[in-house]
C-alpha cells in the first residue's frame, strides 16, 4: 500500500500559511459585492451572488478574532462545503495546492500564535515550511453561530 | 441494506397503503367484488415487498390480512364496520411501521402480536381496540441526558446561561395538539436553543403524545420572560418551568468525566455524522411525469443552441442576430421556468385523499351520519404547498364535522337529509388556488361570536351594533378566541382557527369564512401556486435595497415628521384615526444612516391580521417580480431577514421577513 497522500489548497492569513483540505473547497473566487445582513454574527461580511446562488462569506480573520482583511488585488474568497453548509472565507490570498502524505501531519499545538487552537485539525510540515489545518467543522460549527446571531 | 431499492419500496408501499385505505372505506360502503379483489393484491404486493426487502413484521401483518381478505373473498365472513375497523387499524400499524423504516432504515421493535391476533380471531365481536403502540412504545424515555446533550448543557452552564425544563399541559380538547406545540417551539426558540424535548420532536410532530410535553431549552432569559410569552399561547391547561440543575446529570457522567474531556471533539463529529445520515434517509422525493422532464431536457438543448449561436458571433457587425438570439433567448428562459415550476407540482390529490379516513372515523365516533365530496383533486400545487397545507385542512375539517354538521336527528327536524355532506373542492383561479371546505350544518350564530367577542372585551357594546358580518366573523381567528367559553355551542368554532390562518398566511395566502343560519358554512382558502417567485416592493435603507413582499404591504404614505408621536418609549403616528406604531428600518437594520434627514418620512404601512405597523424607508425604489432564495443553513434563523434575492445587476438584495417585526 502506497501512503496516504492528502491535498491541500494552502492561503494566507496575514504572513501564516493555512491550509484546508481540498476536498471541501468548491472554487476560489475573486473578491465581488458582498452584501451586509444586519443582525449576523460579526465575522459574518454578508452574502454574495455565487452564480445564482447565494452563499454566506465569512471574514477567516475576524472569525479567529485577527486583525480584519484589508481587500487588495489579491484578496480571494474560497468557498467551502462541509455537509449541507456552503460558506465563502476570505482569505489575504490563496496560493497553491500541496501534497502532504499522512504522517507529515502532526497534531496541533495547544498554543498558536493567536487563534484558539480549538480550530485546528494539525500542523502540516513540508520542506521546512508549516502548513495550519483547519478544521472546518469547528470553523463552520453550527451551535456556536446560532448562538451568537442571537446575541 | 441497498439504500436505492429500499426509495423505492418506500414510495410504493405508501402508494399501497393509500390504496389500502382507500378501497376499504369503498369496500364498507359498497362491498363488491372487484374491491375485494383490488385489496387482496395490495395487500399482497405489499407483502411480497416486504418479504424480499427482509421486512418480516410488514410480511407477517400483510399474511394475516391477506387471510381474513381471503375468508371475505370466500364469503366465509360478511363485511361489517367491525372487520373494516380492525383492517384499516392494521393499515394505520403497517403505515407507522414504514414511517419507522424511514427513518431509521429498519422496521424497529414495535410488538405486533396484538395486531396479528385481532386479526387472527375475526373481529366481528370484539368492539374494543387496545391501542398496541401506547404500551410497547416509549419505554419511559430516558430520563437522562445523552453525552452530547451533557455536553451542550455543561457549556451553557458554565457560560452563566440557564437551562429550563419546561413542561407543557395542553387543554384536554385541544384539538391541533402538533400546532399548539409548534407554537410552543416557536416562542421558545426565540429564547434560546432548545436542546431536547420529550417526548421526541418527531412524536410531537405526529401527535404521538397526551396532554403534555417537555421541552428542555438553554436560554439566557429568566423564567418570567419564558412563562410571559408562553402564556399567550392558547389552549394550554398549565406551564411549569423549573431550572436543570447541574448534579441532576452530573452524577451520571462522574465515572466517565475525566476520560470524556479527550474525546470531546470526536463525539461531536459523530453526533454531525449521524446527523446527516439522518438526513439524508429522511430526503424527500418526487415522482415526476416522465413527458414534464423531457420537456425540460429540451428546453436546455435549446438553450445551449443559443450560447453556441452567441458565441459564435461577431460583436460588432451582428447586431440585428443578436437582438433576435437575445430574444429568443429570453423566451427560452421564460419556458424554462414554467417547466420547472411543473415539475415541482403534486396534485392536491396527496393531501385530499387522507380526508374520507378522517371524516369516516370521527363521524362513526360522533355517530353523525356524513359524506364528503371532493372535487377538483387533480389540482396542482407546488410540492412545499403541499406538504404544508394537510394540517390546517384537517383542522377546518374536523370542524366541520364537529361543530358544522348537526345530530341526524335535528337535521331531520330541520327538514334537511339525516345524511350530511361536507364538499372539499380545489380549482384554479388566476394564479391562485382556492380551496373550498362547505358544509351544509346549522351556520356559525353570529350573534353568540358577538357576545363572546363584547365578554372578551374585543370589542364595546357600542362599537358592536355597526359591525358588519365580515367584521364579526374576523373575531373567530383571534388566538384564543371561544376558547374560555366551552359552554356556548360555538366553542370550537374559534378553537386553533387562529393557528390556521397564521398557517396559511405564511404560505402566502388568505382565509375566509361564509356562513347561513342552517345552510351552512364555507371556509375558502387561496393559496399562491407557488412559493418560489414573488411581487415585492423594493425599497432604499441608506445605502441598502431590501424587497418587502407586496402580500404583507397594505399601503404606502408619506407622513411630515411633526405628525410623529411618542408613546412612552415607542414611536407612532396617526393615520384615519388609527394609531400606528413606527419601525425606522434603519435602526432596526443598523444601516449605517447617510445622514440626510427630510421633514417628510416615507413609509410602508405592513400589516399581520389586524395589526398595522409603519416602517420608514429612506426611498421607495418600485415593484418588481423576485425570485426567492434561502440564505442557507449557515445563516438560518437571521432576524428579521426572510431570504435574499439576486437584483438584475447581479446583487444580492434581502427580503424583509415582515412577521418578526410585530
Amino acid at each position: 500500500m502506497a501512503e496516504k497522500i492528502r491535498q491541500f489548497v494552502e492561503f494566507k492569513l496575514g504572513e501564516e500559511e493555512y491550509g484546508v483540505d481540498i476536498l471541501q473547497v468548491k472554487t476560489i473566487e475573486r473578491m465581488m459585492p458582498v452584501t451586509r445582513v444586519p443582525k449576523a454574527p460579526p465575522f459574518v461580511e454578508g452574502v454574495i451572488n455565487l452564480r445564482g446562488e447565494i452563499v454566506p462569506v465569512i471574514d477567516l480573520k475576524k472569525r479567529f478574532d485577527l486583525e480584519p482583511t484589508q481587500i487588495t488585488d489579491n484578496t480571494r474568497i474560497i468557498i467551502v462545503t462541509l455537509d449541507d453548509i456552503t460558506v465563502g472565507m476570505i482569505v489575504d490570498s490563496a496560493t497553491e495546492v500541496i501534497q502532504l502524505p499522512q504522517e507529515a501531519i502532526e497534531p496541533a499545538p495547544t498554543i498558536t500564535n493567536g487563534i484558539d487552537s480549538n480550530f485546528l485539525d494539525g500542523v502540516g510540515k513540508l520542506d521546512g515550511k508549516l502548513l495550519i489545518l483547519l478544521n472546518l467543522a469547528k470553523v463552520l460549527k453550527p451551535q456556536e453561530i446560532t448562538q451568537l446571531s442571537r446575541m | 441494506m441497498n439504500n436505492q431499492y429500499l426509495d423505492i419500496f418506500l414510495e410504493e408501499s405508501k402508494e399501497h397503503i393509500q390504496n389500502l385505505n382507500d378501497h376499504l372505506l369503498e369496500l364498507e360502503s359498497n362491498p363488491r367484488q372487484d374491491i375485494i379483489d383490488e385489496i387482496f393484491r395490495s395487500a399482497h404486493t405489499l407483502k411480497g415487498m416486504a418479504g424480499t426487502m427482509g421486512f418480516n413484521r410488514i410480511s407477517e401483518i400483510t399474511h394475516e390480512m391477506e387471510s381474513l381478505f381471503g375468508d371475505i373473498r370466500n364469503g366465509k365472513i360478511a363485511v361489517s364496520p367491525e372487520i373494516i375497523d380492525t383492517l384499516l387499524e392494521s393499515v394505520d400499524f403497517l403505515e407507522r411501521l414504514i414511517e419507522d423504516i424511514t427513518e431509521n432504515g429498519e422496521e424497529g421493535d414495535r410488538d405486533i402480536n396484538i395486531i396479528l391476533e385481532k386479526l387472527k380471531q375475526n373481529p366481528g365481536a370484539s368492539a374494543q381496540f387496545k391501542e398496541p403502540e401506547k404500551e410497547d412504545k416509549k419505554p419511559e424515555a430516558n430520563q437522562n441526558f445523552n453525552e452530547f446533550e451533557e455536553r451542550l448543557i455543561r457549556e451553557a452552564m458554565s457560560k452563566g446561561l440557564f437551562v429550563w425544563e419546561v413542561l407543557i399541559k395542553l387543554e384536554a380538547n385541544c384539538l391541533l395538539k402538533s400546532a399548539r406545540a409548534f407554537l410552543v417551539f416557536k416562542t421558545l426558540e426565540s429564547f434560546g436553543d432548545i436542546i431536547k424535548t420529550k417526548p421526541i420532536v418527531q412524536d410531537i410532530e405526529d401527535e404521538k403524545f397526551d396532554d403534555e410535553f417537555t421541552v428542555y431549552i438553554i436560554s439566557a432569559h429568566d423564567k418570567q420572560e419564558l412563562e410571559k410569552s408562553l402564556s399567550s399561547i392558547s389552549e394550554l391547561r398549565s406551564i411549569q418551568i423549573k431550572e436543570v440543575e447541574q448534579r441532576s446529570f452530573e452524577g451520571a457522567t462522574a465515572n466517565s468525566g475525566e476520560s470524556q474531556k479527550d474525546t470531546v471533539a470526536c463525539t461531536v463529529d459523530e453526533a454531525m455524522v449521524k446527523n446527516t445520515n439522518h438526513l439524508k434517509k429522511t430526503s424527500k422525493t418526487l415522482r415526476v411525469d416522465i413527458e414534464r422532464l423531457d420537456k425540460l431536457m429540451n428546453l436546455v438543448s435549446e438553450l445551449i443552441i443559443i450560447k453556441t449561436r452567441l458565441d459564435g458571433m461577431d460583436e460588432k457587425t451582428d447586431g440585428q442576430k443578436r437582438r433576435e438570439a437575445v430574444e429568443y433567448l429570453e423566451r427560452i428562459t421564460s419556458n424554462l421556468h414554467d417547466a420547472v415550476m411543473k415539475v415541482r407540482m403534486v396534485p392536491i390529490e396527496n393531501v385530499f385523499n387522507r380526508f374520507p379516513r378522517v371524516v369516516r372515523d370521527l363521524s362513526r365516533e360522533l355517530s353523525k351520519n356524513i359524506s364528503l365530496i371532493i372535487e377538483g383533486a387533480e389540482t396542482e400545487l407546488d410540492r412545499t404547498v403541499i406538504d404544508e397545507i394537510g394540517d390546517p385542512l384537517i383542522h377546518l375539517i374536523r370542524n366541520s364535522v364537529d361543530h358544522g354538521i348537526e345530530m341526524p336527528e335535528e337535521r331531520l327536524k330541520k327538514g334537511k337529509a339525516a345524511q350530511g355532506t361536507i364538499k372539499l373542492k380545489a380549482y384554479h383561479d388566476g394564479n391562485n388556488v382556492v380551496i373550498e371546505i362547505s358544509d351544509d350544518g346549522r351556520g356559525i350564530d353570529l350573534n353568540k361570536v358577538l357576545k363572546t367577542a363584547i365578554a372578551r372585551r374585543l370589542i364595546d357594546k357600542e362599537q358592536a351594533k355597526n359591525l358588519k358580518e365580515s367584521e364579526i366573523i374576523s373575531f373567530l381567528f383571534e388566538p384564543g378566541f371561544s376558547t374560555k367559553e366551552k359552554v356556548t355551542d360555538i366553542s370550537g368554532r374559534g378553537v386553533g382557527l387562529d393557528v390556521v390562518k397564521t398557517k396559511i398566511e405564511s404560505l402566502g395566502g388568505g382565509i375566509e369564512i361564509k356562513t347561513v343560519p342552517d345552510k351552512g358554512t364555507t371556509f375558502l382558502i387561496r393559496l399562491p401556486l407557488t412559493l418560489a417567485i414573488i411581487q415585492a416592493l423594493m425599497v432604499m435603507v441608506g445605502e441598502e435595497k431590501y424587497a418587502i413582499p407586496l402580500s404583507a404591504i397594505k399601503e404606502t404614505v408619506i407622513v411630515a415628521s411633526r405628525d410623529i408621536k411618542r408613546v412612552q418609549k415607542n414611536e407612532v403616528t396617526c393615520l384615519r384615526g388609527k394609531v400606528i406604531p413606527i419601525l425606522r428600518l434603519g435602526e432596526l437594520l443598523d444601516v449605517k444612516s447617510n445622514g440626510n434627514h427630510t421633514d417628510d418620512l416615507t413609509m410602508v404601512i405592513v400589516k399581520k391580521g389586524e395589526r398595522d405597523i409603519g416602517l420608514v424607508v429612506d426611498s421607495m425604489i418600485g415593484q418588481q417580480e423576485i425570485v426567492i432564495k434561502s440564505l442557507g443553513n449557515f445563516l438560518n434563523n437571521i432576524k428579521f431577514i426572510a431570504g435574499a434575492t439576486i437584483l438584475g445587476d447581479g446583487k444580492v438584495a434581502l427580503i424583509l421577513d415582515v412577521n418578526t417585526m410585530f
